[in-house]
């Protein structure tokens, strides 16, 4: 089992992930179109460029946008939950060691400390976030199953792997069960709205080029995200 | 398929047609027929296979369902927070559920989707502001009234609406003579005051060709008389076209994208004859989303612009005002606190929030913010084609509190409205709350305060 896990499938769940995400990014970009979207795309590109950018990058800055500052309690939710789901399986230094063992590959790794404190976020701020969807009637009624599903898909990882680095039971059935639900992230990523990881960009620079091309970016200092 | 002989999925394209639905009081038998109008699946289906592509469908998969959407939408604040005006749930359950369901639905879908799409959005497009991802839901909900649209759910007034731009290329029975007689009269009157005004019609190679809303030339002519007095003491070479002259568009409210294309083509084919070197459009937001912002897209413009450089009328004041050609007496200031009405079509979605402060500081002595404002500005409450749509005028009404309350808090009792369906709901608020303010456009304003050179300076 652990074998397989961390052979063959290991290699499959990357592969789907990758080549998966990629053909999302490839179909929505294909997918564009002037004229039903009724954005030039390829037409003063300049501005297309710059309200993509603005766009992106105030909504990747922690208050950087007036929603961000006016729902300080869900940005801190958000942020948090976001910074460990990136930076932890980047890099662990228990991933790294993988890298540098089977390529030889020298990968950046983070202090121990500052990984379990990200794990420990990512489950206390996943935790928030269930809250605030049964908490909040606004959020209760978007919510579906499924939501939730994705939630579970994403922490899944993150609490087998906390119970494996802390000894906490049996290391090898955690660790097993780390790598497993790892790997189950990994294929749901391209076939769930997990593909955020590449449309969340992509989505952003389209609204981002419209305001940026057709809606004001020509006329003002760019829209006030 | 049952079809109406007043609802039904054509478009208007005869005067009899729009004549029966005139006579159609209120659209009492025009809803009525509308319970029993089957829905064209198959087509329904088609139309969307065809037209929701990779943008429109990823904003409908990846919508997280975080509810951040919720307090943007003025609709969902003034009905006490009702989690069912939540624009993620009134896009996911409305074109969500069509898409989902392959676009096989019945009836009662359709006319709920109806109610959603014109009395819970106004096409405002503030949300797409408060989406993490950028969704757009003004966006889709003018793409729903689209489908709905073509398949005969349509509000009654839009139906008539729409009509009106396929038959007379303006929003209501405005023909271009009546436009021209309009213009004679106005100019007839204003000379009496203003020796050697003019309204040119149909001048070739003018600096600016000026394009209105039919309103003004069928209800408001001294609104045209106002712009011909200001570009006549800003010393102006402009000119009115006599087709092509009206830029409003019901259809862009109805979805009738057709009558869209038809009704802008007009205005660019009077671009085309009489070659100005820009356009100047009157005081009014949407019809400048649908000339200048939507309408190339419209006409297959692959620059995505109008012929010529075309700009809102708050741009030519700023402008004029920068340049010197209009010079305001600081005497005449307005001296009471003013607020400004940000109209969503032109601030939001045509970036001209700075242009519209550079006229104040030259205009106003107190101007006060509404909070929020600018690009971040909440509609008037009658955008999106909700002012005219009797059927949903309780919750028209209603969604007028949220700008009470905004113009309240400023303390003004004067309020700048530059843009038609602004000054129409605005009008309303007060005439339904009766709080005490008064709204105005800029051309009225102006012509108090302006300073008229020595040599037009009316004859005493």
């Amino acid at each position: 089992m652990y074998e397989f896990l961390t052979g063959p499938m290991l290699w499959v769940s990357f592969a789907v992930c990758f080549i998966g995400l990629a053909a999302k990014v490839v179909w929505y970009i294909r997918g564009l179109d002037w004229r039903l979207d009724r954005v030039t795309y390829t037409k003063n590109v300049k501005y297309g460029v710059r309200g993509a950018l603005r766009s992106i990058g105030f909504w990747l800055l922690p208050f950087g946008t007036r929603n961000w500052r006016v729902k300080p309690m869900y940005t801190i939710l958000f942020f948090g939950f976001h910074a460990g789901l990136v930076f932890v399986p980047l890099f662990l230094t228990g991933h790294a060691v993988i890298l540098k063992e089977r390529f030889g590959i020298d990968w950046l790794t983070m202090p121990q400390g500052v990984a379990d404190f990200l794990t420990v976020l990512v489950l206390i701020t996943g935790l928030g976030i269930i809250i605030r969807r049964i908490a909040l009637p606004e959020v209760r009624i978007v919510t579906t199953a499924y939501d939730y599903l994705l939630l579970a898909i994403s922490m899944a990882p993150f609490v087998t792997g906390f119970m494996a680095v802390q000894h906490i039971g049996d290391y090898q059935f955690w660790l097993t069960a780390h790598i497993l639900t790892g790997e189950i992230l990994l294929l749901a990523i391209p076939f769930t709205k997990l593909s955020h990881i590449v449309m969340f960009f992509l989505s952003r620079a389209q609204i981002g080029m419209d305001f940026g091309i057709k809606r004001g970016g020509m006329k003002s200092k760019g829209l006030a995200w | 398929m049952p079809e109406g002989t007043l609802c039904n999925k054509q478009p208007v394209t005869t005067q009899e047609q729009l004549d029966a639905l005139l006579k159609d009081k209120g659209g009492e038998l025009y809803y009525k027929e509308m319970e029993s109008l089957d829905v064209d699946t198959e087509k329904l289906w088609a139309s969307i296979q065809k037209t929701c592509k990779s943008r429109t469908k990823t904003w409908l998969d990846i919508c997280a369902h975080c509810g951040l959407c919720a307090d943007s939408c003025f609709l969902y604040d003034v009905n006490d927070k009702d989690p069912k005006q939540v624009p993620a749930y009134k896009i996911q359950s409305t074109l969500g559920e069509i898409v989902k369901r392959k676009g096989k639905v019945d009836n009662e879908f359709m006319r709920m989707c109806m109610e959603t799409a014109w009395s819970k959005c106004t096409c405002c497009n503030r949300c797409a502001m408060y989406c993490p991802y950028g969704i757009d839901m003004g966006v889709m909900f003018g793409y729903l009234r689209g489908l709905l649209y073509s398949q005969g759910f349509v509000p009654w007034e839009l139906k008539i609406g729409s009509g009106m731009h396929r038959l007379y290329r303006a929003q209501m029975d405005v023909t271009s003579e009546d436009f021209v007689d309009t213009c004679e009269w106005m100019a007839e009157e204003a000379e009496e005051e203003w020796p050697g005004l003019t309204i040119p019609v149909d001048k070739e190679n003018a600096d600016i060709i000026y394009c209105i809303n039919a309103r003004e030339a069928k209800h408001y002519p001294e609104d045209i008389s106002e712009a011909a007095t200001l570009f006549h003491i800003a010393g102006e070479n402009w000119t009115v076209p006599s087709n092509g002259w009206e830029m409003t568009s019901l259809s862009m409210f109805a979805g009738d994208w057709e009558a869209c294309r038809m009704q802008v083509e007009e205005v660019y084919a009077a671009m085309d004859r009489l070659k100005p070197k820009r356009m100047v459009a009157t005081e009014c937001g949407h019809a400048f989303r649908a000339t200048v912002t939507e309408g190339p897209y419209w006409a297959g413009l692959e620059s995505g612009k109008p012929p010529v450089e075309s700009i809102h009328y708050v741009e030519w004041v700023a402008e004029a005002l920068r340049t010197g050609k209009l010079k305001i007496d600081p005497a005449k200031k307005i001296k009471e606190p003013v607020t400004y009405q940000d109209s969503c079509n032109y601030i939001r979605n045509a970036g001209l929030r700075d242009c519209a402060r550079e006229i104040l500081s030259y205009i106003a002595e107190d101007f006060r913010e509404m909070a929020p404002n600018g690009d971040h500005n909440y509609c008037c409450g009658g955008g999106g084609g909700f002012n005219g749509i009797g059927r949903y005028r309780k919750q028209r009404n209603k969604a007028l509190e949220k700008k009470r309350d905004q113009i309240l808090a400023t303390g003004c009792k004067l309020v700048i409205a530059p843009c038609h369906n602004c000054w129409d709901a605005i009008r309303d608020l007060e005439e339904e709350f009766d709080v005490g303010i008064r709204w105005t456009f800029l051309k009225p304003l102006l012509l108090d305060m302006v300073i008229v050179p020595e040599h037009l300076k009316p004859e005493e």
